[in-house]
């Protein structure tokens, strides 16, 4: 590598002899990019003199990772993450991410747009990598559906989360979610779920609780894992019920992947999951650790899995294709922070590193034991991300008028893990002493050169937006064409002319105020039983008794299940 | 059938019978045995037995003598909208006896807010003046509330109740959280009783029913395209989710689908302690007749949760029924007239649920499960009779041929065919879901308490003879794993030193409770975020490298304390 002044930022660079690794091939070519773009792919290229040249011997060049989940201003008790958009995007890029998606979270009560702005003007001013942002959705109402509009039709916005946990603070009821699933499939939006049941975590926590457990440890024990998978195939039963696409974020057990893999396979759903660094990379049996502070750190929602098998058995159905993208999750508190719960495990701040340890973890765990090969690394660390979230051909890969977001790729280099080393500013890691074979030789992002064994040059605010479309093909093609072909349809029959039983003019089951104290009961009206006599005959031979049983008139359905009617377009 | 000494008046008040040359078939084995009656009880069994001059007799030979049924799931008094079902406690036992079970559980429902206790003794009237057969009830919670608590231990000591159903559908009406959920299989594991669970998504009912009626579909098909398979399949998994977190067996009633027949399936194959019970009308038929143009036809059909469109589901119930993965059978019998479902002739969600299956119940399971040979005779009765003995606890006074057992007996005829009919039924509908089924497998005659109510296809029933089974709480069936699992399953969390590290001061702004929800997406102007504290990282203080349990490898031992049906409540049972 030729070039002694590392802080040249060069708009021209040509990257010879490396072998480019697509989601759908490899192949070798050189590389030419100028303005950010990749303007040239081939042999022999033809480049203006004097252009900056990367030899890459043979070593892989791959689409940038993008990283789908990360929280780099999470608020918690007036606090916030120790590593925000400038920490963070740094450590992605450290680690070969090119491209984040962050999560804006407002509080229930606030304006989904003040809040979205927020971050924006933050990102803005600190990120070091592209970036783009989720919205949550922390409380649903009425007045939410116009700002979705907005952040949908002029932000730049098409993914949003909604939330079946957290209680009484962003928990939503199934009626809830129904109704956000139905309005979001209108807007052609991506509907992301943080799938556990909220009720029954609030009752194992107080159970625990009362128990006198306080530490971490009451953390995985007040969410075991059939909590995940339980809400995580709700979620897929109401989203299959709307017709609507969903995307689970963060899956952490064995169950919760299963329940994924099955409804993709039964073709009724349009489902994607996400594993995560920390899930990919490790279990949950550290929160049985004797060291307070080891343990908590630890500490995320849903939990990991204290089931040890659970990391293998994620990466597999990654490598097949049942889960198709990575996240990090990244969400830091310092030991400090985390220790704002240290009398009570319902306290300590959620979240784990994992932002500049995805592409190695994914690599190691993956990749180097022969589960998955190069191609489908890049599409599960970058290429699906930019498709669902409709980035893609921008983003996610290798080819002439993409983004020139580019990692050189080193497969043999190893790497441990620590927090000595790491570019976040957490002085934990909970992927401490991991050895990783896989890592990035240089990393270009926008064209530049940004991380080159190691070293970064990055200044605040390099990072630009990218804003979304709604519809995103790979996620709504099939969408489209369940809504057209599961149109509803009544049976037409002819006006019921028969007797019809009078109804005593008693309240309809309305529900009464609720009487603590027992009423007496209010005695049943006497049955009238001379209904029967009506000579009224359905027994015996019907007029469509000849028909036999239309098995095509049963079900208006596809395998898919049934549409909403307002249709897409 | 021949007779020594009395002749066969209407109703034969002998109290003594030997029935010769049949087979006795239980749940474990058949043998051929003469079997002499007394009192209403089984006083022996064998061979050359020695009984009273006199004594009527009647010849099994060439048939079956087996347990009489045991419908575990009836509505013979089910209020709607100030209405009963056409069937009360009367016609309907009758036409449980007709078919072969003697025994019925009709499901006691309250008007939500109301007492349990009251509609106990308006129930308990009502069948002992009416009922024709032995009974026991269910009770229905309609509305949860913590004071319910009393009631329900008043049940239980007093009332012989041991098992209560919760409803996670009909929503703003009898549904229930999934807090709530947690709470009553809390108590009741604590209270050994039994968790029946009327399993269907409500909140997506509701909404799916609103577009349905929004979109102009007014029929019959409505409910079931509001009611899809899936909204079952998932309340039935998050009951298992939620009963394996408070360690309390569950029983799900009215199992309609094949998805959600295999949910209960897998739960079993985990370790968890449940039940589910197809009914006759999931066993027999299924959802196509929602299609039908004839109105009448279509509404008879409709039931919560609805029969299944797929035409493969009765066999695929069956199969499982055989194989043990499902284990009790009810008829969810709730009658109402045409006329009376015609109050929802023009709004689908109005009409009153329920179908017939009290009577067909024996005979569709023979048909379908013994005479195709997916099931045994011994099979047969434990489905239809034992098991549900063992899991409501009364066995074996129930579903048993033994001696000092009740003489409930069927003799059995599983050459006999029938077509089932709305001409021949018992029933007062005018109605049968089943109409025109040609069903092998019939009872010849039948013996509640020792007498004979059925015989030569003449019914000899009189009103209130039926009586009031009381149960007692904690099934040996349902509760001897779940004590263990008690036992073993005590959570320990780790003992540590006291953390003494550096905490972040948590400043006294919004903590993050829930706001008071302002109507609109009120625009606050951002609170401006606090600078994020960055020096913390600079604490001296470093968990990085070595810790000092690194040495120590993980111990899977410690990490999970509980047993494979899941983790317990700490009060112990005992």
């Amino acid at each position: 590598l030729s070039h002694p002044l590392h802080t040249q930022l060069s708009d021209r660079l040509h990257i010879k002899g490396g072998r480019i690794v697509n989601d759908d091939q490899s192949f070798y070519a050189d590389v030419y990019l100028e303005d950010g773009l990749i303007k040239q792919i081939g042999e022999n290229l033809i480049v203006p003199g004097g252009v900056k040249t990367i030899e890459s011997h043979g070593r892989m060049v791959i689409p940038g990772g993008i990283d789908v989940n990360t929280y780099l201003q999470k608020p918690y008790h007036g606090t916030t993450t120790v590593d925000d958009f400038y920490q963070g995007t740094k450590a992605a890029l450290a680690g070969g991410t090119t491209m984040i998606i962050d999560h804006v979270v407002p509080e229930p009560n606030q304006s989904l747009l003040t809040v979205f702005e927020k971050w924006h003007e933050a990102a803005d001013n600190k990120s070091c990598c592209d970036y783009s942002l989720h919205v949550d959705i922390t409380r649903w109402h009425e007045g939410v559906k116009e700002e979705l509009e907005v952040l949908v039709q002029d932000k730049g916005i098409n993914s949003f989360q909604v939330y079946m946990a957290y209680k009484d603070l962003y928990q939503m009821t199934d009626s809830q979610i129904y109704e956000a699933f139905t309005f979001l499939k209108g807007l052609g939006a991506v509907v992301q779920v943080h799938a556990e049941n909220g009720d029954l975590i609030a009752q194992e926590q107080n159970k625990i609780l009362s128990m006198g457990i306080t530490g971490p440890e009451g953390h995985a024990l007040s969410r075991p894992e059939e909590l995940e998978s339980e809400a995580v195939f709700r979620a897929i039963t109401i989203a299959n019920q709307v017709n609507c696409p969903v995307y689970i974020s963060k899956v952490m057990s064995k169950s919760a992947a299963d329940i994924i893999a099955q409804a993709r396979k039964r073709g009724e759903s349009v489902a994607f999951g996400e594993p995560i660094t920390a899930s990919l990379g490790t279990d949950g049996s550290h929160y049985w650790s004797k060291n307070w502070a080891k343990a908590a750190a630890f500490v995320t929602s849903p939990p990991l899995s204290p089931d040890p098998t659970t990391p293998d058995h994620l990466n597999a159905l990654l490598a097949c294709g049942d889960l198709q993208v990575t996240g990090s999750a990244h969400c830091a508190y310092s030991t400090a922070q985390k220790a704002i719960g240290k009398d009570n495990f319902t306290l300590i701040p959620e979240g784990t590193n994992g932002i500049e340890e995805r592409m190695s973890i994914v690599w190691d765990k993956a990749v180097a034991v022969g589960k998955m090969d190069e191609n489908q690394f890049v599409a599960v660390t970058s290429t699906n991300a930019a498709k669902i979230f409709n980035l893609y051909p921008r983003k996610g890969r290798i080819a002439v008028g993409s983004d020139a977001d580019i990692v050189i790729w080193d497969p043999d280099k190893t790497n441990t893990i620590s927090a000595k080393m790491q570019k976040s500013a957490l002085e934990y890691n909970i992927f401490e002493g991991m050895e990783c074979r896989g890592s990035p030789l240089i990393v270009i992002s926008q064209g530049k050169i940004v991380s080159e064994d190691g070293n970064l040059h990055v200044h605040q605010g390099m990072g630009r937006f990218i804003p979304r479309k709604p519809f995103p093909e790979y996620v709504y093609q099939r969408i489209k064409t369940r809504n057209r072909v599961m149109a509803l349809q009544g049976v037409s029959r002819g006006m019921y002319d028969g007797p019809v039983h009078e109804i005593p003019a008693t309240p309809k089951y309305t529900t009464p105020a609720p009487s603590a104290k027992s009423s007496p009961a209010k005695n049943q009206p006497p049955p009238i039983r001379n209904l029967h006599q009506s000579n009224f005959s359905l027994s015996g031979a019907q007029i469509d008794d000849n028909i036999p049983r239309r098995s095509g008139h049963r079900i208006v359905a596809p395998p898919g299940g049934r549409s909403n009617i307002t249709s897409l377009g | 059938m021949s007779y020594q000494g009395k002749k066969n008046i209407p109703r034969i008040t002998s109290d003594r019978l030997v029935i010769k040359g049949g087979k006795i078939v239980n749940d474990d084995q058949s043998f051929y045995a003469d079997i002499y009656v007394e009192d209403g009880i089984i006083k022996q069994i064998g061979e050359n037995l020695i009984v009273p001059g006199g004594v009527k007799t009647i010849n099994a030979s060439s048939y079956m003598v087996i347990p009489g049924g045991i419908d575990v799931n009836t509505n013979l008094h089910m209020p709607y909208m100030g209405m009963t079902p056409a069937d009360d406690f009367y016609n309907g036992t009758k036409a449980a006896l007709a078919g072969g079970t003697t025994m019925i559980m009709d499901h006691v429902l309250p008007e939500p807010g109301s007492s349990l206790l009251a509609a106990y003794d308006q129930w308990r009237e009502l069948a002992d003046t009416k009922a024709c057969c032995d009974y026991s009830l269910h009770l229905d919670i309609t509305r949860w509330h913590e004071s319910l608590r009393e009631e329900i231990e008043a049940l239980i000591k007093d009332k012989g109740v041991n098992s209560f159903l919760v409803f996670m559908a009909y929503k703003d009406k009898y549904q229930c959280t999934d807090s709530q959920v947690y709470e009553m299989f809390s108590i009741m594991r604590e209270l050994g009783a039994i968790a029946l669970v009327h399993a269907e998504n409500g909140d997506i009912i509701e909404e799916e029913q609103k577009r349905l009626l929004e979109f102009g579909i007014t029929g019959p098909e409505g409910h079931v395209l509001s009611r899809p398979e899936e909204v079952e399949t998932e309340a039935v998994y998050r009951a298992i989710t939620i009963a394996k977190q408070a360690n309390c067996p569950i029983y799900i009633t009215k199992v309609m689908s094949k998805d959600a027949a295999d949910v209960i399936a897998q739960a079993r194959r985990k370790g968890m302690v449940i039940y589910g019970e197809p009914i006759a009308a999931s066993l027999g038929t299924d959802g196509s007749h929602y299609w039908s143009k004839n109105w009448a036809k279509a509404a008879a059909f409709v039931m919560s949760p609805p029969l299944s469109p797929d035409s493969s589901t009765p066999d695929y119930l069956n199969s499982l029924l055989s194989c043990g993965d499902l284990q009790v059978t009810g008829s969810a019998h709730c009658t109402f007239t045409t006329a009376q479902k015609a109050v929802g002739k023009d709004n689908f969600t109005l009409i009153p649920e329920g179908g017939n299956g009290v009577e067909e119940r024996m005979s569709i399971i023979w048909d379908k499960s013994v005479a195709t040979g997916k099931m045994d005779e011994n099979e047969f009765v434990a489905v239809t009779s034992t098991n549900a003995a063992k899991i409501f606890n009364f066995y074996p006074r129930k579903g048993r041929v033994a001696v000092g057992c009740d003489a409930d007996l069927v003799i059995w005829n599983p050459k006999g065919t029938k077509i089932i009919s709305a001409k021949s039924h018992i029933s007062v509908v005018e109605y049968n879901i089943f109409e025109g089924m040609e069903c092998r497998g019939a009872p010849v005659v039948v013996i509640s308490q020792g007498k004979i109510v059925l015989e030569e296809g003449n019914l000899h029933v009189t009103e209130g003879t039926g009586r009031f089974i009381p149960r007692k709480t904690f099934s040996d069936y349902v509760y001897k794993r779940i004590k263990a699992r008690n036992w073993m399953a005590e959570v320990r969390g780790v003992p540590r030193g006291i953390y003494d590290g550096p905490v972040h001061d948590v400043t006294s702004t919004t903590k993050a409770v829930p706001s008071t929800p302002s109507s609109r997406g009120s625009v606050c102007p951002g609170k401006a975020q606090m600078v994020p504290v960055r020096n913390l990282h600079q604490s001296g203080f470093t968990l990085s490298g070595t810790q000092m349990d690194d040495h120590i490898p993980r111990r899977t031992a410690q990490r999970i304390m509980a047993p494979p049906g899941g983790r317990s409540n700490i009060n112990s049972l005992s």
